[in-house]
């Protein structure tokens, strides 16, 4: 149905021309589901939205051929493609919430959609467009079509931008990045029900992720890019079994999953032994009834209901939930920027909680809890160098001045695995593996006793996040720290922590040690996550 | 629809302080100007004896908190004092007057969006073009005009060396009558009253002033229309109206536009207020018979009651204003009240 | 060399390429700075630079149309327009820039504690910049200058009065959005207390795009204050002011003698221009999504 042969697209920016697609060929017979994996900037969305005709300005296709049903897409008018797009080929992006119009009720929206297609008349589009929403499964659906995207859940508003896409009957869906942003629950459900309507529909599609694990379970075929080719395609089972491309292996190997170790998620070449670290049987944090209220516009909100709990010293605590949880309230009540509306925080056996955060700046525990956020480029001040951030809490807490200061950032950035030439760039000069990094030399450059890390890893790419959490694991065991690490990543919470505790709104609803929960959960609901979540085909152990 | 009267009821509830903040420093402001009311009134012959008896009928010889009770009494009995100058009640004088200011602001503002949100849209459609260059000179070089200069320039150019337009008295040549007062607006009266040849005398008046003002209001509403556009353009939301086949109207009208519309409204809003000063300069060089020429005169003449009562019709006026601007919010962004 | 230069000082060697890279752009941009070059000269050098004493007054030559000797003609009085005009450029720019810094100072001050605290500190200043937004600006620079009296300082104190609203709102936005920020709180946690945060942190991040405010408000400043000469409210004559070189000049359109007001007129303008393209220019190099 779709035939790519030897795209390239370049793109024209103030360093000269930038060449996005080098020569990537494919096909896409009808009733296939083909997923294109590959980490940022390897070319994925370009293809997509070259195969749209929606490139950026600046955006130009140098050479190839893209057929689509016998007709040459690539010398196809604006005008034609503007037929095509909507009826026969259809997209569906990420962050659903943005990609409606927020003024304009969503019924409104398909209306405009099958109109201009004349799929629907004046007299019967309201009909339509209210059997659209249905097809997508949106329960009450002819009151959802007057509602506006703010008043729904950004589940429901994927399935909207999905009976947006679908409502004229195309023959091929582009899905880019469909679920980035949702919660893993949400995330599963949007995933089946565009499996089934393509099933249903015999439709072709193309499903754009950055997730090997997610592309494996819905895709018959997939696609590997890596700067703009294809390195490598086949059937999942094929891809995961034996993977034939060093990348391949290299990301097969990086994807989090049951029965993988964490130096499992390393190159081969680069797996050393684990390091054990040591749990002492003494509390190091002691969380006590912990209460927070929120003054909301419609009476209190309670984000964090009566939590307690204790991590030992050396022990490293996985606190895992949905968006919305309260395990953020939490982390930022424990590192203590915010202050909780009741309950007490004993640190060592102090209660920390008594002393207000506008005033803990200058507490002697303030250099004992440090925290890793999740946003490596927001954390880092634009005007900062890396030395300077890293140096921070030296200059303040440890009152550290010059040449001995420098020498200290020097070996925080060794013990990162920090290229000492970097020290002087500014955030906007670094990776975002290397900004993470700075993010945690800093949090470890007072050796506090107790580090929490806030998702450290939910922006990066799998290659990076493996190397992040190694070098996690390596300090913890070299400074004896005690981790809290809030995710929302189970697989990745597993391969890190000794015990779990997983929050739903506001409460803590199952906790034990992680093997455990993992493979024995109790509550439903921890049942529901670790269902969830994208489970990539078993590699036949090959160690 | 009740959260939006609860909002809108909100917004009146915020302005009363503010009015009150207004009442307050135009009462200090007037005291502190320079020059004696009294004697004012009493004319140039009076001796010490019947300036004082004057001042001590007026009020002004008690302490000032006394005066101010004296001035919140009157207020709420809608009374705004005689005014030195005219000799007129300042209500009077200023319902008089303030339809000729509104007339010309409204018709200026009017004038500048016609021009200046299809500009915007024009240079946001074609960013770092030199149609985008040249509309960011353009509206740049209105906005750097001062009002006064641009007036007098007009009247050089069109009144004296072209003789295109009427002389810069005011709002209506003595050779026709006014229509009669139904809005205060001539060019509406006049409309009403089917006096056209008094029409067209309004319309020429004011074109010169209008454009003088409309030149300085240019820039903003350009600039936040080409923003907006800018940004509307690339939400995600279009990508989504493009990838689902909509059309190019659509999508840059009734799609992006519209979502372009909110920062703009805020904008108008600010421009209002903003050339309600403005007017002020505008009217002294076209002799209009607006309320900003009548501050100026007050000012001049410390004349207390006078300038007090501008003030407050001012800040009365802007609070109406962003009345109406938080309605229009309202009916466009469906979000409002919410957060 | 390039790569060298690069290792050594990347950030500012980065900066320098973009500001570099947005003149290229912009040739608007450019023109702005040279014309901005050109008034400062005025400004510092203007009474040397300029041909006649702009006070002397000559009858035997009043009323002249520009010619060679007189390029923007002479005055009802006789005096050179074009040597009145260059000197008025010092007095003009300092009142603006006396002015702006002014109402930057207090401003920015009032916006970041607002912004950074928020509760009732930010709500009293939201009722107080209304309340003074609630004034036509204008009118109320008028105000304030014949409450006061007829000064140079007068003009400049109400011409700030009138700015530090716009300020105020501004970093309070500024400082409210990035109060929050990861980089805030990640000062927080290396030991700095709320006001270092504050001024050390945040503050410096939400300069950039209030330079780009003051760039268009010294603009503003100058129409002020020339607004206020030209209705007799601030600089008086004799001395030389473009606001008061175009009301004079008002009086003799209408015999025909033009020069006389268009000249400071279009000279007052071409400042103004100059400050506002100069504002563009500079939020095309602070705003880091032109940036690579």
């Amino acid at each position: 149905m779709l035939a790519v042969r030897d795209l390239a697209v370049g793109f024209q920016t103030r360093k000269g021309p930038v060449n996005a697609l080098r020569g990537v060929s494919f096909d896409l017979a009808k009733g296939e589901t083909l997923g294109l994996v590959g980490e940022s900037g390897s070319g994925k969305s370009v293809t997509s939205y070259a195969l749209m005709g929606l490139l950026d300005a600046g955006g130009q296709i140098r050479q190839g051929e893209i057929t689509y049903s016998g007709m040459d897409l690539r010398r196809a008018s604006e005008a034609d493609m503007r037929e095509l797009r909507g009826r026969e080929i259809s997209m569906i992006f990420q962050n659903p919430r943005a990609a409606l119009n927020p003024i304009r009720k969503i019924g409104h929206q398909l209306e405009d959609v099958l109109r201009r297609h004349g799929r629907a008349s004046r007299q019967d589009a309201k009909a339509k467009a209210i059997a659209a929403l249905e097809a997508v499964r949106i329960a009450d659906a002819p009151a959802r079509y007057h509602a506006y995207p703010f008043e729904l859940s950004g589940g429901m508003c994927q399935r909207v931008v999905i009976a947006l896409a679908l409502a004229c009957d195309p023959q091929l869906l582009i899905a880019d990045e469909p679920t980035t942003g949702l919660d893993i629950t949400t995330q599963k459900a949007v995933m089946d029900l565009m499996g089934d309507l393509i099933r249903a529909r015999g439709m072709g599609a193309i499903v754009i992720t950055h997730d090997l694990g997610l592309a494996a379970q819905y895709c018959d075929r997939i696609l590997v890019m890596k700067d703009g080719a294809i390195v490598e395609q086949g059937a999942p089972e094929q891809l995961f079994s034996a993977p034939r491309h060093a990348y391949t292996r290299r990301l097969v190997e990086a994807t989090p999953r049951l029965g993988a170790s964490i130096r499992s998620l390393l190159p081969a070449e680069a797996r050393r032994p684990e390091p054990q670290h040591h749990v002492h049987n003494r509390p190091l944090l002691e969380v006590r009834d912990l209460y927070k209220t929120y003054r909301g516009k419609s009476g209190p909100v309670s984000a964090v209901k009566g939590l307690s709990f204790q991590i030992k010293a050396g022990q490293s605590l996985g606190l895992v939930g949905e968006s919305g949880c309260g395990k953020s309230t939490t982390s930022e009540m424990i590192v203590r920027l915010q202050d909780p509306s009741q309950g007490h925080i004993l640190f060592d056996g102090q209660d920390i909680a008594a002393t207000p955060a506008a005033r803990f700046a200058r507490h002697p525990l303030r250099r004992d809890i440090q925290m890793v956020f999740q946003d490596a480029t927001g954390s880092l001040n634009p005007r900062d160098s890396a030395a300077a951030a890293i140096g921070a809490p030296l200059a303040r807490i440890g009152r550290m001045r010059g040449a001995k200061r420098a020498a200290r950032v020097a070996e925080l950035a060794d013990l990162v695995g920090l290229p000492q030439n970097l020290l002087s760039r500014f955030p906007h000069q670094l990776s975002g593996g290397q900004k993470a990094r700075v993010g945690i030399a800093r949090a470890i450059a007072l050796d506090p006793k107790l580090l929490i890390l806030d998702e450290p890893t939910a922006a990066l790419d799998v290659s990076i996040q493996a190397l992040v959490l190694n070098l996690l694991v390596d300090l913890r065991a070299k400074l004896g720290m005690s981790y809290l690490f809030v995710s929302h990543d189970l697989n990745v919470v597993r391969l890190l922590c000794d015990e779990v505790l997983v929050m739903k709104s506001g409460e803590i609803i199952e906790q034990g040690p992680s093997a455990q929960v993992m493979t024995a959960p109790q509550h439903p609901y921890t049942k529901a996550l670790l269902a969830a979540a994208p489970q990539p085909p078993q590699r036949p152990t090959a160690k | 629809m009740s959260r939006r009267l609860h909002m809108i009821l909100g917004r009146v509830a915020q302005a009363i302080p503010v009015l009150f903040g207004v009442v307050v420093i135009s009462f200090l402001l007037t005291r502190a100007l320079p020059g004696d009311p009294a004697a004012y009134f009493a004319g140039p012959a009076a001796d010490a004896a019947s300036i004082a008896e004057i001042r001590e009928a007026l009020g002004l010889d008690k302490p000032l908190f006394q005066q101010f009770l004296f001035y919140l009494r009157d207020l709420a009995r809608g009374d705004l004092g005689l005014s030195l100058s005219t000799g007129q009640p300042v209500m009077q004088d200023l319902a008089m007057r303030l339809p000729a200011s509104l007339e010309l602001t409204l018709v200026a503002l009017g004038l500048s969006c016609l021009i200046a949100i299809p500009l915007g849209v024009l240079a946001a459609t074609r960013p770092g073009s030199w149609i985008d260059h040249l509309c960011r000179v353009l509206v740049t070089a209105g906005v750097s005009m001062p009002t006064f200069f641009t007036g007098i320039l007009l009247i050089y150019v069109f009144y004296y060396l072209l003789g295109l337009a009427p002389a810069p008295l005011g709002r209506l040549d003595f050779l026709y009558l006014p229509p009669p007062s139904v809005s205060g607006f001539y060019l509406i009266d006049a409309a009403l009253a089917g006096d056209w040849q008094a029409w067209l005398g309004a319309a020429k008046q004011i074109v010169l002033p209008a454009i003088t003002l409309a030149l300085f209001t240019l820039a903003p509403i350009a600039r936040m229309t080409r923003a907006a556009m800018l940004s509307a353009l690339s939400a995600d939301f279009i990508r989504t109206a493009r990838a689902a086949g909509l059309g190019q109207g659509k999508i840059l009208y009734g799609y992006a536009l519209r979502n372009a519309l909110l920062p703009v409204v805020t904008t108008l809003g600010m421009v209002f207020s903003f050339s309600l000063g403005a007017n002020v300069l505008v009217e002294k060089v076209f002799a209009w018979p607006g309320i900003g020429s009548y501050a100026v005169e007050a000012l001049v003449v410390s004349d207390y009651a006078a300038v007090q009562g501008f003030v407050l019709a001012m800040a009365v006026l802007f609070v109406l204003l962003n009345l109406v601007i938080d309605i229009a919010y309202a009916l466009i962004d469906p979000r409002i009240g919410l957060s | 060399m390039a790569q060298i230069s690069m290792n050594k000082q990347p950030a500012a060697s980065s900066q320098w390429h973009h500001i570099l890279y947005v003149l290229r752009e912009n040739p608007v941009t450019m023109l702005a700075f040279a014309l901005l070059g050109m008034f400062l000269l005025c400004a510092i050098l203007g009474p040397a630079l300029v041909p006649y004493d702009p006070l002397a007054t000559n009858a035997a030559r009043a009323l002249e149309p520009p010619s060679w000797e007189h390029w923007f003609g002479t005055d009802n009085l006789g005096r050179d327009v074009f040597s009145r005009v260059v000197v008025a450029t010092r007095l003009d720019l300092s009142i603006s820039v006396a002015a702006v810094a002014l109402s930057f100072v207090i401003g920015a001050m009032l916006g970041a504690v607002a912004g950074y605290w928020g509760g009732w500190l930010d709500a009293v200043l939201n009722r107080l910049l209304d309340t003074i937004m609630a004034f036509p600006l204008f009118v109320l620079a008028m105000g304030v200058v014949a409450a006061l009296g007829n000064t140079i300082e007068n003009i400049i104190y109400a011409t700030a009065l009138i700015n530090i609203p716009f300020y105020a709102r501004l970093v309070r936005a500024e400082v409210n959005i990035r109060r929050d920020a990861g980089f805030a709180q990640a000062a927080k946690l290396a030991g700095n207390g709320d006001l270092r945060v504050l001024a050390l942190h945040i503050f410096p991040n939400a300069l950039p795009p209030m330079m780009v405010q003051v760039s268009l408000n010294l603009g503003w400043a100058i129409l002020n204050a020339a607004g206020l000469s030209f209705i007799g409210l601030g600089v008086r004559p004799p001395t030389p002011e473009w606001g008061i070189m175009v009301a004079e000049g008002a009086n003799f359109i209408v015999s025909g003698e033009w020069w006389l007001a268009l000249f400071p007129g279009l000279w007052l303008m071409l400042a103004v221009f100059t400050f506002n393209l100069l504002g563009d220019g500079l939020r095309d190099m602070v705003d880091p999504r032109k940036r690579s």
